[in-house]
């Protein structure tokens, strides 16, 4: 007997891997939620949540937390898509908490929804009595999630406690809580960005086309090229310029920003993801930038 | 591309967040972001040379404390396999970090320091390793920059370790002098030591055969979770939904049920609408059977003569992984073995062992954290289980806390036919 024919690729395995961990949650929790915001993480997720019960339906409805400042293309990505599957959507409005008082909205030049989205996010997971919430974070991502389990046990608060995780096993996990608590769950943590990317190609996945290389306009802020839109109109005295640009990442627009880019297909993204010398979230992400254990500080308080 | 789990170990100043560094950093897989931030936190601590150590160390008390609190994992690649590390720390608290990063590894990294050679902590990491059972151990000998890459200190201290690891069960060790910090014999072979005559570690690593690390032999599929659509397309669909845990299991296949002992035979392998014509571990499937029979989650579906060992009593290594408390006789637990779930009481703890020189102590009469002992449970109900040294995933369990949930101690099955 050969052993080779016995090796699985590494996205065979990474995919039974996330698969056995989404059928362990539909079987163990009584109320499991999947967040989508209609980026490429969730897409992978929400594939494999397909694979994983097939050929009956998805046995949870999906939550996208949306700061009212989400990229038309993606919000439209995600509503198509989740009517295809016949899914339930919940949205979890951050304008709602604002309207409702819960938080406040922030104002300033530069400011971003992103942090307070933990308010809404929270109360969705509250409403809708999730027990479990399936999110698309991957561990290489950022250092604090690079020690963060695959179930994230979660207090009453949503808080994460980096110091009193539990020891994950095998392929054991331990789900257990007490009402009020839930627990966080990431099938994609072992998974790369670059595994992502081959993943949506193998797959053949659509993707919103904000990921393809696209013109449109934009301007520097802190060494990272910025859309302009109608929340983040260009800052005082900074050159608005038409670019050829992607984006790596697609979050809030205030703090998510694009990369040079001529990568219109999936095999030129793939090239360039193998070929880039910074993170996703260095490259992109403003929110990251606060500090050092700006990632860790918002997990403590319920984040994603 | 294969994928190879990898997990490490080391005392606090062996250099083990140094050595992944280096990987990471020789193999291109450290961002310029990444880089930039440590080179700048390593100035700002007045640090001669950059500290690759804080790209591992990512939490603020980890930063302050300059130690590593927690499992991380790091990702890289290249051309030849994809990686995953499970960094874990070396401190003498934290035994219970490596025995999570080694429950998944196909190998182990141990490193020593050049000068202090085979320490207790390597000791232990190397029985730790063996206990759960990792196919592969390569034990680093590391700081060869500072004993002048000496042929004769490394010899030493290889020989000590072998004498150790005679007397544990490891299947295939490796032993590589290196220097993280320099570079020496990690990415590529080093001038500092033309005495050695082995590869490199990352050849070692890309190399190294993996394919015969899982059972191909024992048919071992616990069911996860019954697949059934209720759709008018798949109105009588019926899915045993699972990830293979040993053996090759092909349509067409006898099978047996445990616990009703009933049998039946394979007619279909599903994976998302693609009928496959066999499956192995690990992989995730759903399986069609030709006879309506009653199958729950929890239950083993195996071969009619060759099937796991049902029973409610369990001999068993256990690690205790929990601060402030210790097993004893009379508890009572949660266990989770498998897909299945149950309660459990200890009936007799027969001793605990001492890692450091292998001494079984029988007198003992609790075990607290990162101890290490022999347990004998009474189950509420059967579980279907192999050795662990037959197969990591039909001979492990956890024990979990009954009232706070909490996951206290990571078991083995050992001596199933008593």
């Amino acid at each position: 007997m050969s052993s080779i024919d016995y090796q699985l690729s590494q996205l065979d395995l990474l995919e039974a891997e996330s698969i056995h961990i989404m059928r362990e949650v539909a079987a163990e929790f009584e109320r499991p939620g999947l967040l989508f915001s209609g980026g490429k993480d969730s897409i992978v997720m929400l594939r494999l949540a397909e694979k994983a019960f097939w050929p009956a339906k998805i046995p949870f409805p999906l939550m996208h937390v949306d700061t009212g400042h989400n990229f038309d293309e993606v919000i439209e990505y995600r509503d198509r898509r989740a009517a295809e599957l016949g899914a339930r959507l919940i949205v979890a409005s951050v304008e709602d908490a604002i309207a409702e008082g819960l938080v406040q909205d922030p104002t300033g030049p530069r400011a971003s929804r992103n942090s307070i989205q933990t308010v809404p996010l929270l109360k969705g997971i509250l409403d809708n009595k999730f027990d479990a919430v399936f999110g698309g974070a991957r561990r290489d991502e950022e250092k604090a999630r690079a020690k963060e389990r695959v179930f994230s046990f979660r207090d009453e608060f949503g808080q994460w406690d980096p110091k009193a995780q539990r020891p994950e096993l095998w392929s054991l996990y331990n789900g257990r809580h007490r009402p009020g608590e839930h627990i966080r769950i990431f099938p994609l943590s072992n998974w790369t960005e670059l595994d992502i990317w081959q993943f949506v190609k193998r797959e053949e996945l659509e993707l919103p086309s904000i990921y393809f290389a696209h013109k449109r306009p934009v301007f520097w802020r802190d060494n990272m090229l910025m859309a302009v839109t109608e929340v983040t109109p260009a800052d005082e005295g900074a050159e608005v310029f038409e670019q050829m640009v992607r984006y790596r990442t697609v979050g809030d627009m205030t703090c998510t920003a694009a990369v040079e880019s001529e990568a219109d297909t999936l095999d030129k993204i793939i090239e360039d993801v193998a070929a880039s010398r910074i993170t996703e979230r260095g490259a992109t992400r403003a929110d990251d930038r606060a500090s050092e254990a700006a990632m860790e500080d918002r997990k403590r308080e319920g984040y994603f | 591309m294969e994928l190879l789990r990898l997990a490490t170990a080391g005392s606090v100043d062996d250099g083990k967040s140094t050595l992944i560094g280096r990987l990471l950093y020789d193999s291109k897989s450290i961002f310029e972001d990444q880089l930039e931030a440590v080179e700048r936190t390593s100035r700002d601590q007045g640090a001669e040379y950059t500290n690759l150590a804080l790209l591992t160390d990512g939490l603020r008390a980890e930063r302050e404390q300059g130690i590593t609190i927690d499992v991380a994992y790091r990702y890289f690649a290249t051309p030849k396999r994809k990686f995953i590390i499970a960094d874990t720390p070396g401190h003498i608290q934290y035994t219970r970090n490596m025995v999570t990063g080694a429950s998944t590894a196909n190998l182990t990294m141990i490193l020593v320091d050049a000068r202090n050679g085979v320490i207790e902590q390597s000791r232990r990491h190397t029985f730790l390793s063996s206990l759960l059972r990792v196919p592969h151990v390569v034990m680093l000998v590391n700081k060869m920059d500072l004993v002048d890459y000496s042929e004769e200190a490394y010899q030493k201290i290889a020989d000590d370790f072998r004498a150790f690891a005679a007397k544990l069960d490891i299947p295939d060790l490796t032993i590589i002098p290196v220097s993280a910090l320099k570079g020496d014999n990690v990415v590529s072979r080093s001038e500092n030591m033309p005495w050695y005559e082995g590869s490199s570690l990352l050849h070692h690593l890309e190399n190294i055969h993996i394919g015969s690390d899982l059972n191909l032999i024992d048919v071992r599929f616990p069911v996860q979770y019954v697949v059934r659509p209720q759709s008018d397309a798949y109105h009588d669909y019926r899915g045993y939904a699972g990830t293979v845990a040993g053996g090759t299991i092909k349509v067409g296949d006898e099978i047996m049920v445990q616990p009703s002992g009933l049998t039946s035979r394979v007619v279909g392998i599903d994976l998302y609408g693609q009928e496959l014509q066999e499956a192995h571990p690990p992989m995730s499937v759903s399986i069609r059977l030709a006879d309506e029979l009653d199958i729950s989650r929890g239950d083993m579906l195996c071969r009619p003569h060759n099937h796991p060992r049902a029973t409610q009593d369990l001999d068993a290594m256990i690690v205790w992984m929990q601060q402030g408390t210790r097993i004893q006789e009379g508890n009572r637990y949660i266990i989770k073995h498998t897909t299945r779930t149950a309660k459990t009481i200890v009936k007799d703890l027969q001793y605990r062992l001492d890692i450091n020189d292998l001494h079984r102590d029988e007198k003992t009469t609790s075990l607290g954290l990162n101890e290490i002992g022999r347990v004998t449970l009474r189950i509420t109900q059967p579980l279907f289980v192999d050795e662990y040294r037959r197969n990591r995933q039909t001979g492990s369990f956890i024990l979990i806390d009954e009232v706070t949930g909490a996951t206290v101690a990571a078991g083995m099955v050992v001596d199933t036919d008593i």
